[in-house]
Order: structure tokens, then sequence, then C-alpha cells
């Protein structure tokens, strides 16, 4: 979707401005908000691109004026009463109000340093092969849909070329609206500066997106 | 500054700020519904303040510099290169090491969210996942590089990396001048985050 996430090539936000030494975390609710959404999410009962959609889903003008964790806070609240493990009010008020949906399993204490090792790795055995080839000429497609995309809209409809393989990737755009898990062949593929960005770029730079497959067209 | 000695001492009272009320409520439902364990939610913590961060990356590109043989397998995958190490898992599923060269200089961004080499580097800083630099980099990044001091030679190319997949991208940066013979121990010490995500460089004189 065309929402507050979806920022390059947007202006006007001012110089980065990089904390001198900066904490891992910013007092003890970050640390707590990000340990919540790793142990909800090991719950196992949405995808990491259906809670980046929740998080995208927030109205452009609080995405933009939230912190990253207040972000992950509403994203986290978001799938929470979608799946029905918590309402509105109950989150507010921190007391339960009887018993909500049974996770299919909670992650102990113990079970901590080999699920975060194991990780969720995202790539899957290919039942085709790859449609494109390294040095392919690609365009990528024109779309604005509703839903979740990784495509950003700055590097839609550009004429790019494929610069890597990467795999038969889980797919986003479906995943993260609740359809059955599904995978597609994933590239790196590179513009230059000025096809992006036209007159406006910087000629020696070039900009790579890791695009599906159903992203691509020939070129 | 009554307002802001407020703001730092609500660790003693119940005057926390909104959110972290709303986070503190948050956690409070979900350990009572027993959907998370108060165990976990330390565990990862801990992790992430005092495991998984850049050192681990700075060893990474230390190796890489000493021992051609990895440089090549890291070239080559990634995610298997850093596991030899006892790198990887979330956050960094797959992870692409790309190597700077006086041709080309590499900058990693991710414009969509916050996608970041977490075993290797740790959690992102907050500017990483800020509008400022998140809608700059893939248009000037010259200018974002200006904003960190770097000035990069007129005729070294950027590229910048978006991350818009589960791929987790590492910058490997030129090794300075001045460390021939140093061990990777040494090494490590001048390589810093900022250097693996492509904002700044090592400097020799960095090192303690």
């Amino acid at each position: 979707m065309n929402g507050g996430q979806d920022l390059g090539g947007q202006m006007g936000f001012g110089p980065v401005m990089p904390e001198p030494n900066e904490p891992v975390f910013h007092g003890g609710w970050e640390s707590r908000m990000l340990a919540l959404n790793v142990a909800a999410g090991a719950m196992g009962h949405w995808t990491i691109d259906e809670i980046r959609h929740a998080r995208e889903s927030i109205p452009p003008a609080d995405y933009l004026s939230f912190s990253y964790y207040e972000i992950w806070y509403e994203g986290l609240r978001a799938v929470l009463q979608r799946h029905g493990f918590a309402t509105p009010a109950e989150m507010d008020s921190g007391a339960s109000a009887g018993s909500g949906m049974t996770p299919k399993r909670v992650l102990k204490g113990a079970d901590v340093p080999a699920v975060l090792r194991r990780g969720f790795p995202y790539e899957r055995e290919a039942s085709a092969p790859a449609r494109f080839a390294v040095g392919d000429a690609v365009r990528t497609i024109v779309m604005h849909p509703a839903g979740h995309t990784r495509l950003p809209r700055y590097a839609r409809g550009k004429l790019g070329r494929i610069e890597a393989i990467r795999g038969n990737h889980v797919f986003p755009d479906t995943g993260a609206h609740g359809a059955p898990e599904a995978a597609q062949w994933l590239y790196t593929v590179v513009f230059s500066g000025p096809e992006l960005w036209g007159r406006d770029a910087d000629p020696t730079s070039s900009v790579s997106v890791e695009a599906w497959e159903s992203y691509l067209e020939p070129a | 500054m009554s307002g802001h000695d407020h703001q730092h001492h609500h660790d003693h009272d119940n005057h926390f700020t909104p959110i972290e009320a709303r986070v503190k409520a948050l956690e409070t439902l979900l350990v009572a519904k027993g959907y998370v364990d108060p165990a976990a939610l330390d565990a990862i913590v801990e992790t992430y303040e005092t495991k998984v961060g850049p050192r681990n990356g700075a060893l990474v590109v230390a190796k890489a510099w000493t021992d051609p043989a990895f440089a090549e397998r890291l070239r080559q995958d990634g995610t298997a290169a850093v596991a030899e190490l006892g790198y990887g898992g979330r956050g960094g599923e797959h992870i692409v090491a790309v190597f700077n060269t006086p041709d080309e200089h590499n900058l990693i961004v991710c414009t969509l969210c916050s996608c970041y080499p977490w075993p290797v580097l740790g959690l992102p800083p907050v500017w990483y996942k800020s509008p400022p630099y998140r809608s700059r980099a893939v248009i000037d990044p010259r200018g974002v590089l200006a904003d960190f001091g770097v000035t990069l030679p007129a005729d070294q190319r950027i590229r910048v990396w978006d991350s818009t997949a589960e791929t987790r991208f590492l910058v490997i940066p030129q090794r300075p001048a001045g460390t021939e013979g140093w061990d990777e121990e040494r090494l490590a010490g001048i390589v810093t985050r900022d250097s693996m995500i492509g904002v700044g460089l090592p400097e020799v004189g960095a090192a303690t």
C-alpha cells in the first residue's frame, strides 16, 4: 500500500541526526516492546509480512511522528486483536477479561537462544525454474495495491537489470493477508540513478531492490 | 527544568510516560494470559543488550581482510560464511556481504521499514529507522554521507541496497592503509558499525 512507510525519495525530513553513543534501548519500555514483539510473534499466528502490513496501516501522520517502537506497539496491538488474543479494552487496562485464543506455542525462556539462532528462513524449494537470468533486462510492473507489497513506489515501472538470483522466497504480498504460504523467485534488480530520478539523480549512483518474480516483466 | 527532571525519575513512582504505561499494560496482559513467558522476554532483551551487536560484524570484516579464502566464501554465501563464526538466525536468515572497492562504495537502507542484519550488527540505531535516512538514502546518497561527515571521491560510484526482502546486507569496507601486519582482533577494533552500513569508513586513527 502507498502508506506512510513507503519513504524512498520523499523530501523534507531534514538531515540524518545520528545520536552519539546511542544506547541499544532508550529506556526499559523499548526493550520490553522488542521482546514482546519477538515472543508474541513466536506463537506462530501471523507472518512477518502481516505485522509489517499492520504497521504500515497506521495513518501516515501518526506513522511519521511515532518512534519506531511505538510503531511496533501499534502493529502488535492490531495483530493481537485480529487473531483473537486480546481486546483493545484488555490491552488498554492490562487486565484480562477472560480467556482468549489458545496459542499454537509459547516461547519459553530456556528456548530463546536456540530459537533466535535458528531464525525463520524464508527460502523454499522451487517447483519451477527461475524466469530470469543474471544480466537480463527487466522492467518492474506498475501497481498500486491497497494491500501489502514490497515493491516501493520509486522503483515501479523502472528499467533495471537482474544482478543476482537469491532463491525461491516466501511472497509477502499474499502472505501478509492470511493466504497460504506461497513462494517466488527473488532477484536483486539494480537501476541506474538517472533511471529512477531523472535529471535530479546523482549520475554515479545506482540503487537495487530485492524483487519477487511477479514484480518483473522482460524488457 | 522540573518537567525534564520529572521525565527522568519515573522509575521511582507511577508517573510513566503514556507509551511506557501502554507497553507495561500490554506485557502484564500477555503474561497473565500465558502468551509470553517473562523469562523469554528477559532472555531476548539480554541477547540484544549484551550478546549480539556490531562486534560480531567487525570480526567478520577483520577475518575477510586477513583470510582471502574466507573472504571468497563470504562473497559466495554470506549466510554460511558468518555461520562459521557462530553468527546467524533471527533478522539475518539470508546474509549477503557487499564489498567496497576503489570504484564502488556500498550503502544499506530499508526504505519500507527497518530491515537490518541483526546477527552481525545487532539492533539498528534510531536514525536508520527514521524518515530522514529512509527517504534520502536512495535519492541523495552522497548528501546522506555528508550528514555523517563522509565524502567519497567524486569518481567512486555509489551503490545503494534497499532491503526490500529478507535478504540482509553487510558492507565489507576496504581495509585502510597503515594496518599491514595487524591481527584480526586489532583490525576488528577499527571496524565501526557505521562502516558496515556504509555511512562511515574505518579509520586507523580510531584504534585504541
